[in-house]
């Protein structure tokens, strides 16, 4: 009886947010050897696997890597030309512009969280320099959100959880609105549209930095499905996923700079040679 | 040193441990949903077999680790185990000289409380509802009960956890 007063005394703080956040951690710390186990298989079956690759497939991924590398190079040129611009335009306007992003490379621990949430584990935490509702980007796309921060390890709650809701805009003319998660991998609802609203199959939804978490600009969906049905006030309108949910390994914790706090988030790093920083836009502003 | 029979609790807190360790594991993504519930199978197993020592206490405990693991809502394994736990101390003289038979159905209404405990606290975190295959789990964890039972009860003879 008194165990389970006491769970849902703890289940109603939990769910109230941040006060149990201090016993999760800790007991998280406890645990980490059981996660490292379960997650053992995977790792030994990944190293086995690069121990034994041909120099057949060596050579064919690098071929294939040095031509991505140059295409990249290539579209890089123009993006610098084209940010350094846009910094002297926006220097003209006097507007405040974002300096730029650091981003940290994090991998996902293979351990299964609980089926009807989507949630992942990544391997960077506290100690990394990781917050409470950090961006979370994959090569492609936004993937979520970090929601607990363990010192090792931080979960990280996926953008199409039911509970996530993420401010993005239409890219082709900005409309704006809310992506809600739908509990189901790679598919997003846009639930508040009223049926009149310019918004059209193959739009690109891109994030609006609205709700200040998320940096603004970065991809987020594609509008798959609208319907429009007369009676109803609002049109029904599925997008799905830019990022592939269902198959990342690897994610980017992002971290948005602002003049104000720039050397506080540098302090807060242990792995230098892992980091990459978009050093062109610090640059220019120097 | 001592003269009764050991006491020997690691090995209970070992096999619970094994539970963590398969609840965790990385599945396919079509067995996912499959996944028995590993840890509530093993703690009834000790409820029965050590009721003085294994109860309402090691329940919640468990519990509580095991909604760390799974990122749950705290307490929300902690209150099915610990309810199923209280339960199987209550029944644990009458089911355990039940035929393997005729334990299977009382095992999958103590699954069936905790998924449902379950569900309620999700649902009043405002969580919605998930798909049938939510209830896909006791049926399997029940199926799997006689072997689960066999093998931890040899593992307690062989370790002469009394």
């Amino acid at each position: 009886m008194a165990a389970a007063l006491l769970s849902i005394a703890l289940m109603v703080l939990d769910h109230r947010r941040n006060h149990l956040e201090h016993l999760r951690s800790t007991l998280a710390v406890l645990l980490y050897p059981v996660q490292y186990l379960a997650a053992l298989p995977v790792l030994l079956s990944e190293s086995a696997g690069n121990a034994i690759i041909n120099r057949n497939q060596l050579q064919s991924e690098r071929d294939r890597l040095e031509e991505e590398n140059l295409l990249l190079r290539a579209r890089l040129q123009k993006f610098e030309a084209l940010e350094a611009e846009n910094m002297r335009l926006r220097g003209l306007l006097d507007s405040s512009f974002k300096v730029g992003d650091r981003v940290l490379i994090a991998e996902l621990i293979a351990v299964e969280q609980d089926p009807f949430r989507q949630q992942v584990l990544i391997n960077k935490g506290e100690t990394s320099g990781a917050f409470e509702g950090q961006p979370v980007l994959d090569a492609n796309a936004v993937v979520g959100q970090v929601t607990h921060i363990n010192p090792f390890t931080a979960s990280v709650l996926l953008i199409t959880d039911a509970a996530h809701a993420l401010p993005v805009q239409v890219n082709r003319n900005g409309l704006r609105t809310i992506a809600l998660g739908t509990g189901l991998i790679n598919r997003l609802e846009l639930p508040h549209l009223p049926n009149n609203a310019d918004i059209q199959v193959g739009d690109l939804l891109v994030t609006s930095g609205l709700g200040g978490g998320f940096p603004p600009g970065y991809p987020v969906a594609e509008v798959i499905e609208v319907r429009r049905v007369p009676g109803q006030p609002f049109a029904a309108v599925i997008a799905q996923t830019t990022a592939h949910l269902d198959r990342i390994r690897e994610v980017l914790l992002v971290w948005t700079l602002d003049p104000g706090n720039r050397p506080a988030i540098q302090a807060g790093t242990d792995e230098p040679s892992r980091e990459t920083t978009t050093e062109p836009a610090k640059e220019a502003v120097e | 040193m001592i003269s009764q029979p050991q006491a020997r609790s690691y090995i209970v807190y070992l096999t619970l441990l094994a539970g963590f360790i398969l609840t965790i594991m990385p599945l396919p993504e079509w067995a996912a949903t499959y996944r028995p519930q590993w840890v509530a199978l093993i703690l009834i197993y000790w409820c029965m077999a050590l009721p003085e020592r294994i109860g309402v206490g090691v329940g919640w405990t468990t519990g509580l680790l095991l909604d760390v693991l799974t990122g749950t809502l705290l307490g929300q394994h902690a209150m099915g185990f610990s309810v199923i736990a209280y339960i199987m101390l209550k029944l644990h003289l009458r089911v355990r000289v039940m035929p393997l038979r005729q334990q299977v159905f009382t095992i999958f209404v103590l699954l069936l409380v905790e998924r449902l405990l379950a569900l309620w606290s999700t649902g009043a975190a405002g969580y919605p509802t998930p798909s049938l295959w939510y209830w896909i789990t006791p049926i399997v964890s029940t199926l799997l009960w006689p072997w689960a039972y066999i093998v931890l009860r040899d593992i307690r003879r062989r370790f002469r956890v009394a």
